[in-house]
């Protein structure tokens, strides 16, 4: 719906799917009047095509965090990279972080585009189990910005849950950009009736980044999005010179796990800083493959063992 | 807003590299050598500069000439507008799309009484998208002076802060200058200084694109501390490395004529 109007909607906009729609006081002089007027209610028919698609993928899992920079990219690529370690398992990875996609660059595929076929777009693939897609292969270069708003930006991810042949997928992670606005309300509107396995949300320790994600903890209680857990990403900091840890991102209100335990979410775990993840994410490759016996692997592992037993 | 000398828009498109500290920590150095100062936080859906500046509890009142700002001293020499000074319960989530977003925003340019001031500095969420938009098109009917972008040393940051030198260049918006943000960090314990998100990239980004270089932050444990318990980090510590770092990034400022002293 959103993609037939001819203009952005004006600023108090009751929303093109509401019995307002076309009605408002808003709507006078807005060039989508007609348009919002005229369409029809009820049920959006692309839900319809959606719930098909999403049929064929087993377990769908947002990783979401209200403050941006705490390592949702990061953790959802090494997810996706740990799930696919195992052959028999089909994973895909979906970016809609559309204004600031990191996941093509982080997975090693930049300057790739998609194909289309006569099944969809077809995913760019890491491997043969590991299928990725995102906004920035739609990019002719990758400094151009997607300057969209939020309709322009909810369009998209439509598309890509419609139009993306994904084929069979035991997994499908989800990495989201900051924030509780458009991008989050439509992927879960979208998957509404497509049984949403649930969200991991990603922290650093201090409370800065705290008080953004118990608002994005209240936004799934609220939209009724299951919370598989809460990681506790950039967890202290061991110095490669002289092994001792030390907190660059202090916890002063005791750290994710106690805000997990007040808020009653379950706490997943802790990463720990390592420049060696930064290293691999810039480079594209997988650390808990490049670096198999680290510290961060060891948590890495223990995390996901627990989100696999999760959403079973 | 034609009573600010000038207006300062701090951008980033990655999240977490610090535009809030930065914002901060520019304000309050720009109030403690004798400007009086404005800052004004858009990022509605998640913002953090009223915990960065110990303000959490305050609340927003208006007067007949407008929303006023809430000051961190008695000097009134720095004044905040956050969307956290609205909220009743500080856990509540904004859950708005974007036309309810560009309506506060305007709401924020047109209807809050700065008074007087030398510097209006507006800090951003991540993207380039709703809010950036709006803002940066209420802002250009003002003449503001530009961005100051932000960014972290690491590649994956760099390319995002790209997008957003694209997003400026689109909106006819002047480039300030770059920041980076998070340059290394000492360890406590043996003072090795190590580059945990890689090195440099601000600085090559800046000689790329030809945009002014305005300087490295380091990361600075104390800083965040001070940001978290609202306490006034330069004259806490009237000799670190970051309040050097952020005067030389004053000095570095291009700004259009104007100015008072």
């Amino acid at each position: 719906m959103s993609d037939q109007l001819v203009a952005p909607p004006p600023e108090n906009c009751p929303g093109t799917q509401s019995e307002m729609s076309g009605k408002s006081s808003a709507c006078a002089g807005c060039p989508n009047q007609q348009i919002c007027a005229t369409a029809p209610k009820g049920p959006d028919p692309d839900l319809v095509e959606i719930e098909e698609r999403m049929k064929t993928v087993k377990h769908k899992i947002l990783v979401l965090s209200g403050k941006g920079g705490v390592g949702k990219s990061t953790f959802s690529s090494q997810l996706s990279f740990a799930l696919s370690m195992d052959e028999n398992v089909e994973v895909g990875l979906l970016d809609i972080d559309i204004c600031g996609p990191s996941i093509p660059k982080i997975m090693g595929l930049e300057g790739e585009n998609i194909h289309i076929s006569g099944q969809g777009w077809d995913p760019v693939y890491v491997q043969d189990n590991l299928a990725v897609m995102s906004v920035g292969f739609l990019l002719d270069k990758e400094e151009d910005a997607v300057i969209w708003r939020g309709p322009k930006k909810n369009g998209i991810i439509k598309q890509f849950l419609k139009d993306v042949y994904w084929n069979e997928l035991d997994y499908l992670v989800i990495d989201t950009p900051p924030g509780t606005s458009d991008e989050h309300l439509s992927i879960v509107q979208y998957l509404k009736t497509s049984n949403l396995s649930g969200a991991v949300i990603v922290t650093s320790p201090q409370d800065v980044a705290l008080i953004d994600v118990r608002k994005e903890i209240n936004f799934c209680k609220k939209v009724g999005v299951p919370i598989i857990g809460v990681v506790e990403n950039m967890s202290g900091f061991v110095c490669p010179k002289c092994n001792k840890e030390s907190q660059i991102f202090i916890p002063t209100t005791g750290g994710a796990e106690k805000m997990s335990q007040d808020m009653n979410v379950p706490f997943l775990g802790r990463i720990p800083i390592d420049p060696l993840i930064a290293r691999s994410c810039d480079e594209g490759k997988s650390y808990l493959i490049t670096h198999p016996n680290s510290e961060a692997t060891k948590q890495y592992n223990l995390i996901f063992n627990k989100i696999k037993e999760t959403v079973k | 807003m034609d009573k600010i000398k000038h207006k300062l828009l701090v951008l980033s498109g990655k999240g977490g590299v610090g535009k809030s500290t930065v914002s901060s920590q520019l304000a309050l150095y720009l109030s403690h050598i004798g400007y009086r100062v404005g800052l004004l936080d858009v990022d509605l859906c998640g913002p953090s500069i009223p915990k960065m500046l110990g303000l959490e509890s305050k609340d927003v009142h208006k007067s007949t000439k407008g929303w006023v700002p809430v000051y961190t001293d008695e000097s009134q020499k720095l004044g905040v507008i956050s969307i956290q000074f609205l909220l009743g319960d500080k856990d509540t989530p904004v859950i708005w799309r974007g036309p309810k977003k560009n309506s506060m925003i305007k709401q924020f340019i047109d209807d809050v009484n700065w008074g007087e001031i030398d510097f209006l500095i507006i800090d951003t969420p991540p993207g380039t998208s709703d809010e950036h938009i709006s803002v940066t098109e209420e802002l250009l009917k003002h003449n503001p002076d530009g961005a100051i972008l932000v960014t972290t040393p690491q590649a994956v940051s760099i390319s995002d802060v790209k997008k957003e030198i694209s997003f400026c260049n689109t909106m006819k918006l002047p480039i300030i200058g770059i920041v980076e943000n998070m340059s290394g960090y000492v360890c406590p314990h043996c003072s090795e200084c190590t580059n945990i998100f890689s090195s440099e990239g601000g600085k090559l980004l800046a000689e790329q694109c030809n945009i002014k270089f305005l300087g490295k932050l380091p990361i600075d444990p104390n800083l965040s501390i001070c940001s978290e318990r609202g306490i006034n980090y330069f004259t806490e510590y009237p000799n670190s490395s970051t309040l050097a770092a952020l005067k030389s990034f004053v000095d570095n400022f291009s700004l259009k004529p104007n100015t008072t002293n």
